[in-house]
């Protein structure tokens, strides 16, 4: 019998194979390059401007890498979802899914397998966002450090969305339901940080909640372990929703 | 052949909230049988075999895959089983490689095994042909082809298929059907089909499943035993002289002159016959049998609801 990394590794190879044959990858990588590289050099333009200003307060890495950093978590926020909607209600609209649930894969081999090709997808959008600002290397004395904490950050955060939105196609037949619960979901838990900052009881819980909070230090090149744990269970979480979701249709 | 039960259901049912899609079936399979499941539209061959295949859980009861019950050991258990659903679960997005390369891992066949085991598939499925080629891309009987290519690719002992044939054309279907009778050399086959020549082309054994409940399970050429016998006499003696044969219950002169006789089950009296017709100048001409048909067979249990809804008893013990 095989141990269960084989399996997943399978699985997760053959998902990554076909998140990047289809068109839909290379359409969101595209218009997602697009317009980091609009806001890149926006930005890049206008710190060269307002230089004089910056100085020892404020360095480039802080101001472009953060800005940047913190531009494209609302795209990812949007994006994601677009991504997990195929991920089980398409097979499941196509009946693929049987494959997995009569091979000897387990509901978790399964939904981890499927993470971890869709992971293949977030790092390629890493290694974009991190490629920018790298340019930068060549011209001045860039922190590294920031940079790397930043995108650590975003790392973190698209597993996060990733799993909620795995989570949200296993509820249902149509890809375009999926994404828009995904994308509900996603939203409704990063505007917790609202109710967090009214005068209600537990204020400080709903903001602790929030998605945005623990990436803003990240963002600012602070490595806390109490955030990266926050979005490690945040995805272990909504990929063992996704587990009992896929054993209750069984039953 | 070989006597070893590797599938085993016991008093299976599948409940979808009021409705009730399986009822206490009992089914078995032994090495080396083909078994046709046979049913109207609805009477849940799907849903059976999807339990059978660990797709769903049942209500009540329990399936055994090869002494091993899937609910308590899903992994050891499915590892002998190849399934493929009514629709064949391929990504188009694939190649006929790519995606049997998959399959193949995905049922875990070792990776140094599993070039050969894509081969062997291909081979016995007749894709060699189109393995290059994007699955979306090929017709739907190729389509259909490369979903029993999956099922088999670990060369599992049951290979399980829901309607394998619908939706192709006659040629495709005599071709997937010789298919079938070749895994059935190998492999323990059920399948699934509302098309009665199908069952009986390929078919050892027929179950008939109604509203959930099987009604039927014989042999396939225990169907066509004999029910009567037309008898065509010259000179017709004095019917009670025939009712003398060992074995014949009752004579009808039918309206052409020939004679239909009843007979007594497991009997055979035409031998008898022949000799009586013989030594008593009887002239005989015309001496032929009449079976059921499996399509008797299928419209009497299925389409009165008599049949099913007096005696479920005795049908459940005719399946067991």
């Amino acid at each position: 019998m095989s141990t269960p990394f084989p399996t997943i590794s399978i699985i997760a190879s053959t998902e990554a194979r076909r998140i990047f044959v289809s068109p839909l990858a290379w359409a969101v990588l595209a218009v997602m390059q697009l317009i980091f590289g609009f806001v890149f050099i926006n930005m890049l333009v206008d710190y060269a401007r307002n230089a004089s200003m910056s100085g020892q307060f404020m360095g480039v890495a802080d101001y472009i890498g953060g800005g940047l950093y913190g531009f494209a978590t609302i795209i990812l926020l949007l994006v994601m979802p677009l991504l997990t909607m195929r991920m089980f209600s398409e097979e499941r609209k196509s009946g693929t899914l049987t494959l997995l649930l009569s091979s000897p894969a387990s509901l978790i081999e399964i939904v981890l397998g499927k993470f971890f090709g869709l992971f293949a997808f977030m790092l390629a959008t890493i290694a974009l966002l991190g490629l920018m600002p790298l340019t930068l290397l060549s011209g001045t004395h860039l922190d590294v450090g920031r940079i790397a904490a930043g995108l650590l950050g975003l790392l973190l955060m698209m597993m996060a969305f990733g799993a909620a939105g795995l989570f949200v196609s296993t509820l249902t037949k149509e890809p375009t339901i999926a994404a828009v619960g995904g994308f509900g979901l996603l939203l409704a838990v990063w505007l917790i940080q609202i109710v967090g900052n009214q005068p209600v009881p537990f204020a400080a819980f709903f903001s602790y909640l929030s998605l945005i909070g623990h990436f803003e230090s990240l963002r600012r090149g602070i490595f806390n372990s109490a955030d990266v744990i926050y979005y490690l269970l945040f995805t272990t979480f909504f990929l063992w929703l996704a587990v009992l979701r896929l054993d209750m249709e069984r039953n | 052949m070989d006597n070893v039960t590797l599938i085993e259901a016991r008093d299976l049912s599948r409940r979808y909230g009021a409705n009730t899609a399986v009822s206490g079936l009992n089914l078995t399979l032994r090495k080396g049988e083909i078994l046709g499941l046979l049913g109207p539209n609805g009477a849940g061959k799907s849903t059976t075999l999807k339990m059978l295949a660990g797709c769903l859980a049942p209500s009540s009861g329990s399936v055994l895959i090869n002494g091993i019950d899937i609910a308590e050991n899903p992994k050891a258990a499915k590892a002998h089983l190849g399934y493929l659903p009514e629709q064949p679960p391929v990504y188009p997005e694939l190649t006929v490689n790519e995606y049997l390369h998959y399959a193949a891992g995905l049922h875990g066949v070792p990776a140094i095994e599993r070039f050969a085991a894509v081969k062997r598939a291909k081979e016995s499925c007749g894709l060699s042909d189109v393995a290059e080629r994007l699955i979306g891309n090929l017709s739907k009987g190729y389509q259909q082809r490369v979903g029993i290519a999956q099922a088999i690719i670990h060369q599992p002992n049951v290979v399980i298929l829901d309607e394998p044939t619908v939706g192709l054309d006659p040629n495709q279907i005599r071709e997937i059907r010789a298919l079938i009778a070749t895994l059935g050399q190998q492999h323990s086959v059920i399948l699934s089909s509302h098309i009665l020549p199908e069952i009986q082309a390929v078919c050892g054994r027929v179950m008939i499943i109604n509203k959930g409940r099987a009604v039927y399970n014989e042999a396939v050429d225990q169907q066509l035993r004999i029910s009567s016998i037309i008898l065509g006499l010259k000179r017709t003696p004095d019917l009670a002289a025939l009712k003398n044969i060992v074995g014949i219950t009752q004579v009808q002169t039918l309206p052409s002159g020939l004679l239909r006789l009843s007979i007594a089950a497991d009997a055979d009296p035409r031998e008898a016959l022949a000799d009586a017709a013989a030594s008593n100048h009887w002239g005989l001409f015309e001496l032929r049998a009449e079976g059921k048909t499996l399509e008797e067979v299928f419209v009497e249990l299925t389409s009165g609801e008599i049949t099913v809804h007096e005696s479920p008893e005795k049908s459940l013990k005719e399946a067991a």
